[in-house]
């Protein structure tokens, strides 16, 4: 085991799995020499050669396409979008392609293809440099979606991403790259070393995709979350004076519902909460299938927390931003009905 | 309308239009045989000649001329002949099927039948071919069944696509033939991934991608082109200019300002002009830019200077935006009968065997059509089984895709 932060994490998961097999390659903007402008592949071209990791020009739909035909000549690629802001040019080669192969041509061609992009706010990124665009991608029949919450997770999960045969999208919260952060951007920035989840293996291991974990046990009420918002949904649930559990999904896409519906059913009290756009946001899908699999044993109406329905504001990035009063306004809300 | 002096903007448009009489007054035809054919490894910048003007084999006697004749044995053209005219064949009996409503949909690559069948014979087996929707020449070369395309055109029970895909969005892996997607140009910059993973494995295997001229305004052929430039991929980019997308015309896409091929050389590869309809250049330029690929040359864009002759599918008619006889006056003729004429000319060929062969394809045509049939049309079924609808979305089908599945009742 080694103390890493999530940077360190991704950026083992990858080295760990192109030692593993010649026929993974990481490519995508500035990801090379340079190591991407968040180190995730730091080092990785100096130790596998440029032609494992390389450089690519600025072309986001070209660098998808890139990895689609590697992927369906017998390549494992995993391509970098340097934020998921900049992903949108890829949007056509994502949904009409990658996440459609298989089924057009029968079954016959597949793209195994990791497509890692930093996303979410808290880092003063404006508009361009915070979205978090994850239901755009779950509205789509073919690709997984997976945004991880901490170290260990992420590492586990890339190399899961990386070794599956489906195309995958794979969230990094970047405003936890280098510590939990639980919403109150006032307190001094965290470090993944002081965390459980921070302690990481340094070779291979998997966290399974579709799997969901219950962050914390309570009896009250379920906080269905996912990325940054878990650590901030923890925070609330500890100044709540609730018996609060906490559901970190993981994994969006194939959606844990076995395990959201059991502990709601249990508990009889929901509250979903992300960072992305509120309508049409994935928690309206989470509240939608939670309903139908817990209606009768719902004490209260579902609550969601999420962010305004605005672009990200740069100069009012905590207001946009779903912090804790949010979390525990809605928590007092579902608890009070 | 702001005033801004005396320039207008410029909406193009075609120099006649419905009721209107076609001529190409207005295309330089450079004569057969001009060009020279430089080295595998010329640079592009030395290349520009070939972007601008076209390579051109057979003239206007039906000779085979100039440095680019890739000299075939007689019985190379006479396959090239044969696999061009049953497409032409296939292509008009399954248009008529779907005339009378055996299949949803169906689209002809009549005129432009030497693209895919010289193209294909030129490259090796080993080459994927990552083609748009008018390449069905590629399978006929690779002797791909006509019973198993027939069996995916009517969405029947021997569908290899599941009954998932529209007819003719072939899909072929035993072939090295790509899933066609249906949205234009995604392909472009997939078939440059492909050729760098091969070259990865050190394979020699090499890619080859088609769209057409409309789709060159795609940001995936400037993708395609730059990612191929820049990594010096082992692939060839064709551009099909066959004058036509649906309804635009290929000035629309900017082909009155330049030409296509001309756009290869600021990328830094070359870009060969190709008459379109003649077998023996297309198969020349083909094969050049291959061995250019396979020896580490690089990419080569290639643009095929063609006629769009049938309407772009069975959804539109073309006598509702250009003149109805207009293939008539395309300078450059129809590629089945140059092929044809220039075998005759070389004593290997005969209107008698042509007959021949016509009645013997067509019988071929018919009779396997009949056959395919009997497993099923898109209308009367059988249809592939349709539980199989919920796979494929992953590898292994998904919790929610099982219980959806199951609440349909299969």
């Amino acid at each position: 085991m080694a103390k890493m932060n999530m940077v360190q994490a991704i950026n083992s998961a990858q080295q760990v799995m192109m030692e593993h097999d010649a026929n993974v390659v990481c490519f995508g903007e500035d990801v090379g020499y340079f190591g991407g402008v968040f180190n995730c592949t730091e080092g990785l071209q100096e130790k596998f050669g440029e032609h494992r990791v390389f450089d690519t020009p600025i072309a986001e739909g070209g660098i998808v396409a890139l990895a689609i035909g590697m992927g369906v000549n017998g390549m494992r690629p995993v391509a970098e979008i340097q934020f998921s802001d900049y992903i949108y040019p890829a949007f056509d080669q994502i949904v009409s392609e990658a996440s459609r192969l298989r089924y057009r041509s029968g079954g016959d061609y597949w793209a195994p293809i990791t497509i890692r992009t930093p996303c979410g706010g808290g880092i003063r990124g404006g508009q361009t440099h915070s979205q978090s665009p994850e239901a755009l991608f779950t509205h789509i029949s073919g690709v997984k979606t997976i945004m991880p919450s901490n170290p260990y997770d992420a590492k586990g999960l890339l190399i899961s991403s990386i070794e599956n045969d489906d195309p995958i999208i794979f969230f990094e919260p970047k405003r936890l790259y280098n510590g939990p952060f639980d919403g109150d951007p006032n307190k001094p920035a965290q470090a993944w070393g002081d965390h459980a989840k921070g302690e990481v293996p340094e070779g291979h291991y998997t966290v399974p995709i579709g799997k969901a974990e219950t962050v914390r046990r309570g009896s009250d009420v379920t906080i269905i979350t996912y990325g940054t918002m878990v650590h901030v949904a923890l925070a609330a649930a500890e100044r709540s004076g609730f018996d609060v559990e906490v559901i970190d999904l993981r994994t969006l896409i194939p959606l844990d519902i076995e395990c959201l519906a059991e502990s709601v059913c249990r508990t009889g009290r929901c509250v979903v909460v992300h960072e992305a756009t509120k309508t049409g946001g994935f928690g309206a899908e989470i509240m939608s299938q939670v309903q139908e699999e817990c209606f009768w044993k719902l004490e209260a109406p579902i609550q969601r927390v999420a962010g305004w329905d605005i672009p990200y504001p740069h100069a009012f990035e905590w207001e946009y931003f779903p912090g804790q009063e949010r979390v525990l306004e809605a928590l007092n809300k579902v608890m009070e009905a | 309308m702001g005033n801004n002096g005396d320039k207008k903007l410029n909406i193009p448009s075609p120099r006649q239009r419905p009721g209107d009489e076609p001529d190409f007054d207005n295309v330089d035809l450079p004569e057969a045989g001009i060009l020279k054919k430089p080295d595998i490894f010329a640079e592009s910048k030395d290349m520009f000649d070939h972007s601008m003007g076209l390579i051109r084999v057979l003239n206007n006697n039906n000779e085979a001329v100039g440095d680019w004749n890739p000299n075939l044995k007689p019985d190379v053209l006479r396959k090239g002949l044969e696999k061009m005219l049953l497409t032409r064949l296939y292509d008009d009996r399954m248009q008529n099927m779907q005339r009378v409503g055996k299949m949803s949909f169906y689209m002809k690559c009549r005129g432009e039948e030497a693209v895919a069948v010289a193209q294909g014979m030129a490259l090796e087996f080993k080459d994927m071919l990552f083609p748009s929707y008018r390449q069905q020449g590629l399978l006929f070369v690779r002797e791909r069944e006509m019973l198993a395309m027939m069996n995916h055109c009517l969405s029947n029970s021997m569908d290899n696509c599941k009954g998932r895909q529209l007819p003719i969005m072939y899909s072929w892996k035993e072939g090295n033939f790509f899933s066609i997607s249906g949205n234009l140009g995604t392909q472009f910059c997939q078939a440059v991934g492909w050729a760098l993973a091969s070259h990865y494995k050190g394979e020699n295997a090499i890619a080859s991608t088609w769209i057409g001229e409309g789709t060159t305004a795609e940001a995936d052929f400037h993708h395609g082109m730059t990612f191929a430039a820049v990594y010096q991929a082992p692939v060839l980019l064709n551009v099909v200019n066959n004058q036509w997308a649906i309804s635009s015309f290929q000035g629309i896409a900017g082909g009155d300002l330049s030409t296509f091929a001309s756009r290869a050389i600021g990328y830094g590869m070359p870009g060969l002009r190709v008459d379109g309809n003649d077998f023996l250049a297309v198969y020349a330029a083909t094969e050049w830019a291959a061995e250019r690929a396979r020896q580490g040359g690089g990419p080569t864009m290639i643009e095929l200077f063609t006629y769009r002759a049938a309407a772009h599918s069975t959804s539109d008619d073309p006598s509702k935006y250009r003149p109805e006889d207009e293939y008539k006056a395309w300078p450059l003729g129809d590629p089945v009968d140059r092929l044809k004429a220039h075998l005759i000319k070389l004593g290997e060929w005969s209107e008698k065997q042509h007959t021949e062969l016509t009645e013997k394809l067509t019988i071929q045509v018919t009779k396997t059509y009949k056959e395919a049939e009997t497993y099923g049309t898109l209308n009367s079924g059988p249809r592939p089984d349709v539980k199989t609808m919920f796979d494929d979305v992953f590898k292994e089908q998904t919790d929610n895709l099982r219980r959806q599945r199951q609440q349909m009742g299969v």
